[in-house]
């Protein structure tokens, strides 16, 4: 038993994680006739709150409520395990990744997120600014103007074998690799 | 299948502009929509539980330094596409009796020009819409600045999607 507490305190491996994610595409299918997905929610809030009468936020987001209730699950499914099934241990960062990350003035390695790029004070800093703000715009043009993310493509999409969400996500994986080893070097060095 | 295959096609003309709609025609009630609620918090859980939402994770992935990610990703495709051919070959209903409906994705542009900058943006966040929400959660509290400008991404493709490719 005490076993079983250490495992499901300590970080879950990825075969258990992926499969629950893969049976929540059959789960959401089967409760309500749902397809899978996250990246609309953003555009139903849009809908909602700042329509302002364009023509793609016209539509009856009233019929998607339940995407928006999936994902207030999803940000109390996140403080649960955040405060009831935290990880006693500090998080483990690949060391190369690491030594590279410190030689750019990137110290927190003990949050998800660390506090040097992500909080409050680094909004104040360029790098920290162009992460946060430039970074969340692209998610929310990207994911729009693609019809949808690594739920709604790489996960259902692919699981109901449409090409052209392979496209997607062929591209969201060339994207993260060009800004990840070409161009995130230099946002993170500025000072 | 032909059935199911007949279904899409009518499903795709109702509205081609949305990845993830509402397939049913049942209404309901906010008690009824907290299944939805329940599916989520699972999805919550794991997220934080296999530091999905980490951006060291993310950084990992693009490096090639960690498999976790390329893990997780192929082992919920290969389940979510396991469990959609039952579905399809003994003909699951849902449980209000209604037959299940997977629209097709059509194929635009978009795809590959938004799939590019939402993949630079993931790679610059750490993080795709639904760790974006499961930060909060996890008490990252700056992360409302990020869903805030993603909404006005979200916005801006609204505004100007007629004059973009497609």
């Amino acid at each position: 038993m005490q076993e079983f507490f250490e495992k499901l305190l300590a970080p879950w491996p990825w075969y258990i994680a992926g499969t629950i994610i893969g049976l929540i595409v059959p789960g959401l299918l089967i409760i309500g006739n749902k397809t899978f997905g996250i990246s609309s929610n953003l555009r139903h809030i849009c809908a909602a709150c700042f329509p302002a009468n364009i023509p793609f936020f016209k539509y009856n987001w009233k019929k998607e409520t339940w995407n928006l209730f999936f994902v207030g699950g999803i940000i109390a499914g996140a403080f649960i395990a955040n405060t009831y099934l935290s990880n006693p241990n500090n998080l483990v960062v690949n060391a190369q990744l690491k030594s590279t990350l410190s030689a750019w003035n990137i110290h927190d390695f003990n949050h998800l997120l660390p506090n040097d790029l992500f909080s409050f004070q680094a909004l104040a800093t360029p790098r920290g600014f162009i992460l946060m703000v430039v970074g969340g715009f692209l998610v929310g043009f990207g994911t729009r103007y693609a019809n949808g993310c690594t739920s709604g493509h790489s996960i259902m999409g692919l699981s109901n074998l449409q090409w052209p969400s392979l496209v997607a996500t062929i591209c969201f994986m060339l994207g993260g690799f060009i800004m990840t080893n070409l161009i995130l070097p230099f946002i993170l060095q500025m000072k | 299948m032909s059935t199911i295959n007949t279904q899409n096609n009518q499903q795709e003309l109702l509205d081609e502009t949305s990845a993830c709609i509402n397939h049913s025609d049942k209404k309901e009630n906010s008690f009824g929509l907290l299944k939805y609620s329940l599916v989520g918090i699972v999805f919550g859980i794991v997220f934080v539980k296999a530091e999905i939402i980490s951006w060291f994770r993310i950084q990992e992935m693009f490096r090639l330094q960690s498999f976790h990610m390329y893990g997780v990703i192929g082992t919920a495709v290969t389940v979510g596409a396991l469990s959609v051919a039952l579905i399809k070959k003994f003909k699951v209903k849902t449980i209000q009796g209604e037959e299940i409906v997977i629209v097709k994705k059509k194929f635009t542009k978009g795809q590959v020009y938004g799939g590019l900058m939402f993949g630079l943006g993931w790679a610059m966040t750490g993080a795709c819409p639904g760790p974006l929400f499961a930060q909060i959660g996890a008490g990252v509290g700056s992360i409302v600045v990020v869903i805030a400008s993603a909404l006005a991404g979200t916005w801006t493709y609204g505004l100007l999607k007629e004059k973009l490719p497609h």
